[in-house]
């Protein structure tokens, strides 16, 4: 390239169709990433209106028996409350730590099983087995009213 | 090794070789026309791009729709974006579609032997019009609501299928959510589909045959000799892509400055509002049929309407056929001036329906 009568007889001689094509390169490279940036923020989900949940009714006290327990709704998520054989009632999370997958209530082991893969939890919520790495998130309880139709108030700890 | 050299020694890419360096496009005063196929093509891209993203928060239920759409403005990140470029690049794809068509209609380019490109080209230029047409209603809002009762009533006017098209278009008697999932299917799997192998068709035919010359450039070549020519790659292909840069550049200021309104959600049981009218492109049709007497020599105007312009897009379709002079590569008059009356019976029938109340 250097030996064009006016190029500039420089150890880097400028090229000019190498400057041109840099330049377009950068022009190209630019709205590849003019677009890819809106689009790349445009997949990513905003984050959801639902308030977190912070106290709901999980169920009524007559309806619980001693040793059995019950799934309800707490905000998007499951949440599991459980009448010990002694009478006690206590409610976590029924989402595994492990995989999401919602837990169930043994009443022959009087344990809470992940029927994914077979992680246990004891009734304080602390894993026995399995492949849980950490316990279920426990809820505070309180009994609302008297008697069959007391409302068992489950609320975020 | 280059990654090319690496393939090359697998797949044999001669001729792909061959093709990029051989292909050329003819240099003469009309080849400006050439970019308007090009340029559509690229809104079809675009379409298709955009219309994925949207697929993944818009919601086809009539309790849903809107919200789903409001959702896409408000609170996804650029979603405003994604819906005026899909929106405005709709628009845009549909008036280049035009004057591609009426570039080519004047320049004569459907003549032997390009019949089956000029076929395909209508064909595409009808299904973007259904694009247009199913599109609209989906984020169900009053306007698309109402313009969807009209425009499928008018298809239910036409003679002996009309009923039954009213139905099949409107998944039963009114339109309803059954109307919106039915133009959904049809906006985002139907059309699509049948859209891809027309276009496939339409530029395959396009590179058997090369670009076409209009006739007047070529009656005035000598014998033996042909017109230059500009390599199409990489020289006339970086002319398309700063066509498609043209495009871009007005697409986001359209998109930025000009945002396409959502308007109210429709509600089956409120008075139609004022000013009730189709999106442009219909216009013009929609005010013909307005004007047209409630009944002609004992025939429903409307019926006679709807006929007619079936018969106009008929056609449309043969003209190739019809035009026999340019076929023999001679100038042909008459379809210069059907060209030029089509032209401005769209242009003027659409500025007053713009108008009219």
């Amino acid at each position: 390239m250097a030996t064009r009568a006016n190029a500039p007889q420089a150890a880097t001689p400028f090229d000019r169709r190498a400057f041109l094509d840099a330049l377009l390169s950068v022009g190209f490279v630019s709205t590849a990433v003019a677009i890819a940036y809106p689009v790349g923020r445009f997949l990513v989900p905003p984050a959801s209106g639902e308030p977190a949940t912070e106290s709901v009714v999980a169920a009524r006290a007559g309806a619980l028996r001693p040793n059995s327990a019950a799934i309800f709704k707490f905000g998007s998520k499951p949440g599991i409350v459980i009448r010990t054989a002694e009478g006690d009632v206590r409610a976590f999370s029924a989402v595994c730590t492990h995989l999401d997958c919602t837990v169930q209530f043994k009443a022959d082991t009087t344990q809470l099983w992940c029927a994914c893969h077979n992680g246990t939890y004891d009734l304080a919520g602390n894993v026995v087995s399995g492949p849980p790495p950490r316990g279920l998130e426990k809820f505070t309880v309180n009994i609302r009213g008297e008697g069959d139709d007391a409302e068992i108030v489950v609320s975020r700890t | 090794m280059s990654v090319i050299d690496w393939v090359d020694q697998r797949l044999d890419l001669t001729g792909i070789r061959h093709f990029i360096a051989e292909k050329g496009v003819p240099v003469h005063a009309q080849k400006i026309w050439y970019y308007l196929g090009g340029m559509t093509l690229f809104l079809f891209g675009v379409q298709v791009f955009t219309g994925i993203l949207l697929l993944l928060y818009y919601r086809p239920s009539a309790t849903e729709a809107y919200e789903s759409v409001q959702f896409i403005v408000t609170q996804v990140q650029f979603g405003w974006l994604i819906r005026n470029i899909h929106s405005w690049s709709a628009n845009l794809l549909i008036g280049l579609a035009f004057a591609h068509f009426f570039s080519v209609f004047f320049l004569k380019s459907y003549r032997k032997p390009r019949e089956l490109t000029w076929v395909s080209g209508i064909l595409l230029l009808f299904l973007m019009l259904g694009f247009g047409f199913s599109g609209y209603l989906l984020p169900w809002n009053e306007l698309s609501f109402f313009a969807t009762k009209v425009g499928t009533g008018i298809a239910g006017a036409m003679p002996v299928v009309g009923h039954f098209t009213l139905r099949l278009l409107r998944g039963g008697d009114d339109v309803t959510g059954a109307t919106l999932s039915r133009f959904y299917g049809i906006h985002v799997a139907v059309l699509p589909l049948v859209t891809t192998a027309l276009v496939a068709l339409h530029l395959l035919f396009v590179q058997r045959q090369g670009m076409s010359v209009p006739i007047a450039v070529e009656r005035k070549l000598r014998p033996g000799e042909t017109l230059p020519q500009m390599r199409f790659f990489p020289n006339y292909i970086l002319r398309d892509v700063l066509a498609w840069y043209v495009v871009i550049a007005i697409l986001a200021a359209l998109a930025a400055f000009y945002p396409w309104e959502l308007g109210n959600k429709a509600d089956p049981f409120a008075v139609v509002p004022p000013g009730i009218r189709p999106e442009w492109y219909f216009l013009a049709m929609f005010h013909t049929l307005k004007l047209l007497p409630s009944h002609v020599l004992g025939i429903e105007g409307e019926r006679l309407g709807v006929v007619a312009f079936g018969l106009a897009a008929l056609f449309l379709v043969v003209v190739p056929f019809l035009d026999r002079r340019a076929s023999r590569g001679e100038s042909s008059p008459t379809f210069t001036v059907l060209a030029v009356l089509a032209l401005v019976y769209l242009v003027t029938f659409t500025i007053v329906g713009h108008l009219a109340k």
